[in-house]
């Protein structure tokens, strides 16, 4: 059972998140495992499994980017390079996950890394970069607003991979998805300099590690 | 078929609860002396294992015999509990090896965190039976939020080793929701802030038409009262070795006297703005000292502010900003405290929006409350019409579970607040042709490497068909439950065939272990009480056996009369007839019947003695200084002693 089928929802990616709850709740109340506790043995497993198949279901189905990521995988595209297989390997090589940049990125990535890397230095020294730390600041800004922005490329090649669907359109999704695929791998792109930029800023404080 | 009763438990760190839903009220069970809260405190005593009030008591006097605070020992490592070994006074079993299940040291018993936890258990347990007058086999317990898979498993033993069916645990904070959401069919967002005796916990739940969702939870399972406490506790042991030169800071006994001292001034002085710590040192002296609230409020700042970042956490996490929050709910005793109330008001802008905290129900009572009535729902007694009939608790697991991949990081499979029950499939395969193992490290925690997580179990693979690398295709399903417990499952997709799996749990007991505890721990204990009081009678008897011999040779034995000196003979064959069985009660009682027929003798020889050099001297050295003399112990006769040395 797909997580779209748990739901009885086509296949489809624009979803009414509001309807949505409404129906995780209805549906919550018919197979939560405390409904069965007073039931026989085989009734209460039953219920766990749907239980947390419609739990795992609306996790997925209710975040833009998991929903996506999901149904792309149902359509057999693996996501190379956000997927775990690709981070452990380079984990495990002591490498940097291999991540093509973007093209239309290359030109401020270049430049981020400048200031990374003269952050660093900086840091070394023990001195504070007053100037660095408002460049850096105003790039994560830059880039957090790229990032926004590409929720709303996605939520418009949603529509554009639905329609296709209603009408048959094959060409027309296949290439909506192809563009997804392209869309997801710059958004984990500009989500890693984000979180990159946050560490150098951060780490200055000592706290590159939070528990919690 | 009368209906059958499910109650709810809080087992906390510091007191338990038992409660039911009476109609359609919760209410909490007293016990028979009438104390709603039971204290978490066990005592191996000469009666049998005592619980609650009873054990408080032998804390004060025989501390080595009692043991308090081990909700903090459960599912933990002999690694994690180092700080508080120093704080604490637990007696571990002294062959306890690294990473095996803690087992401490209870007067004659040995005892695991589960079984100590079960002590309480079975006590509310005997609290409700005599209170329907029937039995009680089920029941929900409460459970911190933040508690991880080991931490749960070890309460689950618990429940199973005192003979309970746990039906659920349930999450502290939730519980509360649940009590104080009974009444209100409101909708909107609220926060519970639960700062106990041992642990702190922060949950935000969606109150949405009698569906209670939580959406994040955080916390800390290492904080709660007892810090403050031992904060006092420090500063009075060293008030008392440095003013008065007296170093009690081993003295077990006089260490939990000023334990109760300081939580009587911390209590007092969340009403008065000061309080006096006052108690009576071993050599009479009397400590004395004035606390402000001032000086209270800076000790614990550092305390009571490290519940700030979970709650910071955990609205990060929700995705809620504090304007949002429409109720926040205190419970525990420490939010009785003027500056945590503070510390919650300032969090969440209460005062600022023209809000207030809501405290109408006792936060000591509130979770047993709130367990109430989930165990209600879950007996399936909330038929149609009844206003629990809506009512649906959605938690949340608090801790990401992950698994150990190459390089020992963490891959994470299900992220923390996610809704449970809650599953993941990861799939595996081999790196040697012919490979028939694969093993797997099963993590709980936020960090990226696998050794800065809590590792909750190891499994290994088995059985998987020989085949080149890289083939086989394992499915391995992880399955959090709705008590906040892995299973896992696994299956070679290719063959077909289930995997064998041997889950192997880092910390915790085995299936066997809990089996053996249930069919022979309340027996078993009771059997190694017996055991220790028959070597303790037989021991008596024979030092009263040994006294009455050496006294025939004294004077005044030929003061007794023949009637008497042929009853001492009676006793004292009956006695030795006695001892050569098993029954500790019998013995005691011929050791009682020698002593009384023995009587005029002491006496009279105790007049012999007094005039002699025997003033202001203890019993015990008395006994020295007779020489031969019989040490028959008559307890009269040692009291007027002890007063006289006493008096000089």
């Amino acid at each position: 059972m797909t997580y779209f089928e748990v739901f009885s929802l086509p296949r489809k990616l624009s979803i009414d998140v509001a309807a949505l709850e409404k129906q995780f709740y209805a549906l919550s109340r018919r197979w939560h495992p405390d409904r069965f506790a007073a039931r026989p043995q085989a009734e209460q497993e039953a219920a766990l499994a749907q239980a947390s198949l419609l739990n795992d279901a609306y996790r997925t189905l209710r975040d833009p980017v998991l929903r996506t990521q999901y149904l792309l995988r149902l359509l057999g595209v693996e996501l190379e390079e956000q997927s775990k297989a690709a981070t452990e390997a380079a984990r495990a090589s002591g490498t940097e996950k291999k991540q093509s940049v973007p093209p239309e990125l290359l030109e401020e990535v270049f430049e981020l890394n400048m200031q990374l890397a003269e952050m660093r230095a900086a840091r070394q020294m023990g001195e504070d970069e007053p100037e660095l730390r408002r460049d850096l600041l105003s790039a994560k800004d830059a880039f957090e607003s790229k990032l926004d922005a590409t929720d709303e490329e996605l939520q418009q090649l949603w529509r554009v991979w639905d329609a296709a669907e209603d009408e048959g359109a094959q060409p027309a999704q296949t290439s909506a998805r192809d563009a997804m695929v392209t869309l997801l791998n710059k958004r984990t792109y500009l989500r890693n300099l984000v979180r990159d930029v946050n560490e150098a800023l951060e780490s200055e404080s000592g706290t590159q590690h939070h528990e919690i | 078929m009368a209906e059958e009763r499910v109650v709810g438990i809080d087992l906390g760190t510091t007191n338990s609860l038992v409660a039911y839903l009476e109609g359609e009220t919760p209410v909490v069970i007293p016990g028979e002396d009438g104390e709603r809260l039971v204290p978490s405190v066990v005592a191996v005593t000469a009666d049998g294992v005592v619980v609650g009030n009873g054990a408080r008591g032998t804390l004060l006097a025989d501390s080595a015999n009692a043991v308090y605070s081990a909700k903090r020992l459960m599912g933990r490592d002999l690694a994690d509990v180092q700080d508080e070994l120093k704080l604490f006074p637990f007696r571990l079993a002294e062959d306890l090896q690294p990473g095996e299940v803690l087992r401490l040291q209870v007067g004659g018993l040995t005892l695991t965190p589960p079984e100590i936890s079960a002590y309480v258990l079975q006590q509310l347990k005997r609290n409700a039976e005599r209170f329907f007058g029937g039995p009680v086999t089920k029941a929900v317990i409460t459970v911190p939020a933040y508690f991880n898979d080991a931490q749960r498993q070890a309460t689950k033993d618990a429940g199973r080793i005192a003979g309970l069916e746990v039906l659920r645990l349930v999450n502290e904070p939730t519980a509360a929701a649940l009590a104080y959401g009974l009444d209100k069919s409101k909708d909107g967002v609220i926060v519970v802030y639960d700062f106990g005796g041992g642990t702190f916990d922060v949950s935000i739940l969606k109150l949405h038409d009698g569906i209670f969702e939580v959406i994040a939870t955080g916390g800390d399972t290492h904080l709660g009262g007892d810090d403050i406490d031992n904060l006092l506790i420090a500063i009075a042991l060293d008030d008392i070795a440095g003013d008065l030169g007296e170093d009690v800071r081993h003295n077990g006994e006089v260490v939990q006297a000023v334990r109760k001292a300081v939580i009587e001034a911390k209590i007092q002085l969340s009403q008065a703005t000061t309080a006096r710590l006052e108690l009576t040192l071993p050599s009479g002296r009397r400590y004395l000292r004035e606390i402000s609230r001032e000086q209270f409020e800076q000790l614990i700042a550092g305390v009571i502010a490290r519940t700030a970042g979970p709650c910071r956490q955990a609205l990060k996490d929700a995705g809620i900003r504090v304007e949002q929050i429409d109720e926040v709910v205190l419970v525990g005793g420490s939010t009785r405290i003027p500056a945590v109330r503070r510390l919650v008001d300032e969090l969440f802008s209460l005062s600022a929006r023209g809000k207030q905290p809501h405290t109408e129900l006792n936060p000591d009572e509130v979770v047993a409350l709130g367990a109430a009535v989930q165990a209600r729902i879950l007996a399936g007694g909330a038929g149609a019409g009844s206003a629990l009939e809506d009512l649906l608790l959605l938690d949340v697991t608090p801790l990401s579970l992950g698994i150990e991949a190459l390089g020992g990081v963490v891959a994470k499979i299900i992220q923390r607040n996610s809704t449970i029950p809650a599953s993941a499939t990861e799939h595996f395969t081999t790196g040697v042709d012919g490979q028939t193992n694969v093993a797997i490290h099963v993590v709980q925690g936020e960090r990226e490497l696998a050794k800065d997580c809590r590792s909750l179990a190891r499994f290994d693979l088995k059985g998987i068909p020989p085949m080149m690398a890289g083939m086989p295709r394992i499915e391995v399903k992880f399955l959090i439950d709705a008590n906040g417990i892995l299973h896992v499952s696994a299956r070679e997709q290719r063959s077909g065939k289930e995997a064998e799996i041997d889950v192997k749990p880092t910390y915790g007991l085995s299936d066997e272990q809990v089996e053996a505890m249930i069919l022979a721990s309340f027996d078993h204990a009771e059997d190694d009480i017996r055991e220790r009081q028959l070597i303790e009678a037989k021991n008596e008897a024979e030092t009263i056996l040994t006294a009455v011999e050496k006294g025939r040779a004294h004077e005044s034995w030929q003061q007794l009369t023949a009637e008497e000196t042929a009853a001492v003979a009676a006793a004292e064959l009956a006695l030795k007839q006695l001892m050569l069985q098993t029954d500790y009660k019998a013995i005691r009682k011929g050791i009682d019947a020698l002593d009384q027929a023995t009587r005029r003798f002491a006496e009279l020889m105790m007049d012999s003695a007094v005039t002699g050099a025997m003033k202001g001297k203890t019993m015990e050295s008395a006994g020295d200084a007779m020489g031969d003399g019989p040490t028959a112990p008559h307890p009269f006769a040692k009291a007027q002693i002890d007063d006289a040395a006493t008096g000089s």
